[in-house]
């Protein structure tokens, strides 16, 4: 009696799994993309190889977890296979640790946050679930950053990237929604006056002469090679609704849909970071007024701050950074612990991966997240105008060692 | 590259003409036929495994082409893709095989014994002799759409089938994922290792994906028939040797592909197959046989005769570079093949190859002598 009542609910359960399984695969088309059939094989026949990956998506997905994540999609249907394929296609780096995994849309964080946590965790130094990000943005809390010594300082910048409510990320976005996102920037970016105004170069049609121009002043972005991009998919259509825009005074530049949908970056040379500082607030604030007016305002919210397409940028999003000579300085064997004392990082002054040239290096943030905008800019024109007097310390035949600072 | 945008929920709230793709600048063979028309009518069908036609699309909307080199712009994702989207497909295999027609019927022959001759092409001349084709196994998506699942499946099974080969097929799986240094440099120097693609045509596609999983190349002792499994198509089979015998290269490729699609047969898995459309496979242009087959010639006087690309259309055959498609004749040394792939037989095709070769070798000895060719010209095929 007792085994009949067991088979019958047996059969039951597995007739209920298959009419909803069919049920699960007529609303949930796939990803990796969109395979309605993936989910007729098992957990172990779909989970990937990660044997000889190292990047922070290997580190924590287990099979487990990409069971339970699997049959998951975000309401523009973003998958787990999506999320990880970059991560998947590109194992990594013995010694660079590659974040593996990208979100698709501002809900990926969410629906996906049984990966995304432990990723933003492991990268951004310990950020806890439930910690929250504080934005600041108000230039006038930078504490001086006006007078950093030019016979150092040769350049001083800040980028960021901002997000646009309601549209999918570049990974996932479709032709629509790019031209839509392009759509409105240009008229935001246009109905900037004073020393925002500016015009738009769309790459589609730039003329031969505008293209020779922009890479002369270093503006121009090409389609991305990295295959940690474009496994990703964020190069599809190249280069529709893909553009530069920047002021007349070429201070202030903003590139639409490359690897987010705005990449804003306000430079000058010499070193009143201050200066750069203000405008990039200044600006970022009215595009941010005019998008909010069109009831899209950039995707934000307390625990991750500023949403981008990869998890390495969020919180600020921001990198402020100077170049500056420091020949003596980057030879003294503290160097790099000073670095990362004032929570700074080098780079050469061709960008990350690069070696720096005549002893002039980049020197930015290192942190993203858990700390506001004003606070990485304050480290940076703190720890630059230290490292400066190093450097004359150093050039005069002195010591340093009372001047190495506490970890920050 | 995944296809993001091909399964955004959101994409149906944009107008048609807000996702209409930009061709102004392409030359592909979907560009000429997609017309804004047709993208509406197409871009709310998917397949049953879902692939939609911005899937179909996206290679060649991110590959404009080549102002020379027409390139066919679009993929398949299962063999459903052939059928829900055929109003964009028919007509870009119309223009790719020569107006093949909807309606005309594929014939597939793949008796040895129907081939005459070849056995003789002469040695000296002759270099080489090399039959490959594609297949597609029933019931798993294709390359550019299949997850890790299916391609680990499909790996499973041809690696079963495979070894069930015996006497002269008889050979061992290489899967590139657990290669040695000391197989894989062996297998470069036997020119059978492929490598994770790089053409962004097939990246563009997404075939790439997930590499090198459930990848690997199959070969037999004597080196002379080798599967590739997991590349471009599910498998890519290929039947060469030294020397001019074509019938022999053709017959261990029929008896080969024979044998290995009654072991996919018996485990319930037969290759993609239609009477309209022959073999299915990935790309368009592989439809049909999906049958090259080709030597590696000695034509240096032939090559530099004013009527030497007239002669190769009459005869229906096109030439490479010995290093394969888009690569240079060196030594006076040519790769000459069929031009076609569908509408035509294997049989057909290798016979023409057959024929073809054996004439382009008298004109070329007919040159040597300095004697003239003229009487040689041949009719169009």
């Amino acid at each position: 009696m007792c085994s009949a009542v067991f088979h019958s609910l047996s059969f039951i359960t597995i007739q209920w799994k298959l009419m909803f399984k069919h049920v699960r695969n007529a609303i949930m088309p796939f990803g990796n993309t969109h395979n309605n059939f993936k989910l007729n094989y098992s957990v172990d026949e779909e989970y990937p190889d990660l044997t000889k990956h190292n990047n922070h998506m290997a580190k924590v997905l287990t099979k487990e977890m990409y069971g339970k994540l699997r049959d998951k999609q975000t309401p523009t249907g973003f998958t787990v296979d999506d999320v990880i394929q970059t991560g998947v296609d590109n194992p990594g780096h013995p010694f660079i640790m590659t974040v593996g995994c990208v979100a698709g849309d501002e809900e990926s964080y969410e629906v996906f946050k049984d990966l995304l946590d432990p990723v933003i965790s492991d990268r951004h130094n310990g950020y806890k679930a439930t910690d929250k990000h504080k934005t600041d943005l108000n230039f006038e809390n930078l504490k001086g950053g006006d007078d950093l010594d030019p016979n150092y300082v040769l350049s001083s910048r800040v980028r960021t990237g901002r997000s646009i409510k309601g549209y999918a990320l570049p990974p996932h976005n479709s032709r629509g929604e790019r031209r839509a996102v392009e759509k409105l920037s240009v008229e935001a970016l246009n109905s900037l006056d004073g020393e925002f105004k500016g015009k738009y170069y769309p790459l589609k049609s730039m003329t031969d002469a505008e293209q020779e121009q922009l890479i002369a002043d270093h503006f121009l972005f090409d389609k991305p090679v990295s295959p940690l991009l474009l496994a990703a998919g964020m190069a599809r259509d190249w280069p529709d609704a893909r553009g530069i825009w920047h002021n007349e005074n070429k201070t202030f530049l903003v590139w639409v849909n490359e690897e987010d949908h705005l990449r804003v970056i306000s430079m000058q040379q010499g070193g009143n970071m201050k200066e750069v500082f203000k405008r990039f607030c200044v600006g970022l604030q009215r595009i941010e007024e005019i998008f909010k007016k069109h009831n899209h305002g950039f995707m934000w919210n307390e625990h991750l701050g500023f949403i981008l397409t990869c998890p390495s940028n969020l919180g600020t999003g921001l990198r402020g950074g100077v170049h500056v000579k420091l020949p003596k300085l980057s030879t003294h064997p503290k160097f790099e612990e000073i670095l990362t004392r004032l929570r700074l990082q080098k780079r050469g002054t061709g960008g990350v991966d690069t070696a720096s040239v005549g002893g002039v290096f980049d020197i930015s943030n290192a942190d993203r997240i858990g700390s506001s905008e004003v606070e990485q800019v304050q480290c940076v024109v703190d720890g630059v105008k230290l490292m400066i007097e190093m450097e004359k310390k150093l050039e005069k035949g002195e010591s340093i060692d009372s001047m190495i600072p506490a970890q920050k | 590259m995944p296809f993001g945008n091909s399964h955004n929920q959101l994409k149906m709230k944009f107008s048609s003409e807000q996702e209409f793709p930009d061709l102004s600048k392409h030359n592909n063979h979907m560009a000429k036929v997609l017309t804004p028309a047709l993208y509406e009518k197409l871009r709310s069908k998917q397949t049953p495994s879902g692939f939609t036609l911005d899937d179909v699309i996206q290679t060649g909307v991110d590959n404009p082409g080549h102002p020379f080199i027409m390139t066919v712009g679009c993929v398949a994702g299962d063999e459903e893709t052939y059928e829900v989207f055929k109003e964009l497909l028919d007509p870009v295999i119309q223009d790719r095989h020569g107006g093949y027609k909807p309606t005309d019927k594929h014939k597939t022959d793949l008796n040895p014994s129907n081939l005459k001759g070849g056995d003789d092409l002469d040695a000296n001349y002759v270099l080489s002799s090399r039959v490959r084709t594609g297949r597609s196994i029933r019931g798993f998506c294709l390359p550019p759409h299949c997850s890790r699942g299916e391609r680990r499946a499909v790996e499973k099974l041809s690696v079963e089938a495979l070894g069930a080969l015996t006497g002269d097929l008889n050979g061992k799986y290489y899967a590139l994922k657990n290669m040695t240094e000391a197989e894989q440099q062996q297998l470069i120097d036997d020119h059978f290792l492929f490598d994770k693609p790089v053409s962004p045509l097939l990246l563009a596609s997404g075939m790439a994906r997930d590499w090198p999983d459930a990848r690997g190349i199959w070969h037999n002792d004597n080196k002379t028939f080798l599967v590739w499994v997991n590349e471009e198509d599910h498998l890519r089979v290929i039947s060469m040797q030294k020397g001019g015998n074509m019938k022999e290269v053709f017959t261990r490729f029929c008896t080969g592909l024979t044998k290995i699609e009654e072991l996919f047969k018996n485990k319930g898995h037969a290759f993609m197959w239609n009477e309209h459309l022959g073999y299915v496979l990935t790309c368009p242009s592989n439809l049909g046989t999906g049958l090259r087959a080709g030597v590696h010639v000695k034509l240096p006087n032939l090559s530099k005769y004013r009527q030497f690309e007239e002669i190769l259309k009459r005869l229906r055959l096109q030439k490479r570079g010995t290093g394969g498609v888009d690569t240079a004749a060196v030594g006076g040394v040519f790769d000459i093949s069929n031009a076609d792939r569908l509408g035509f037989s294997e049989v057909e095709l290798v016979q023409m190859v057959v024929d073809g070769v054996k004439l382009l070798t008298e004109m070329e000895k007919r040159l040597e002598k300095g004697q003239a060719i003229e009487d040689l010209m041949p009719a169009q095929k």
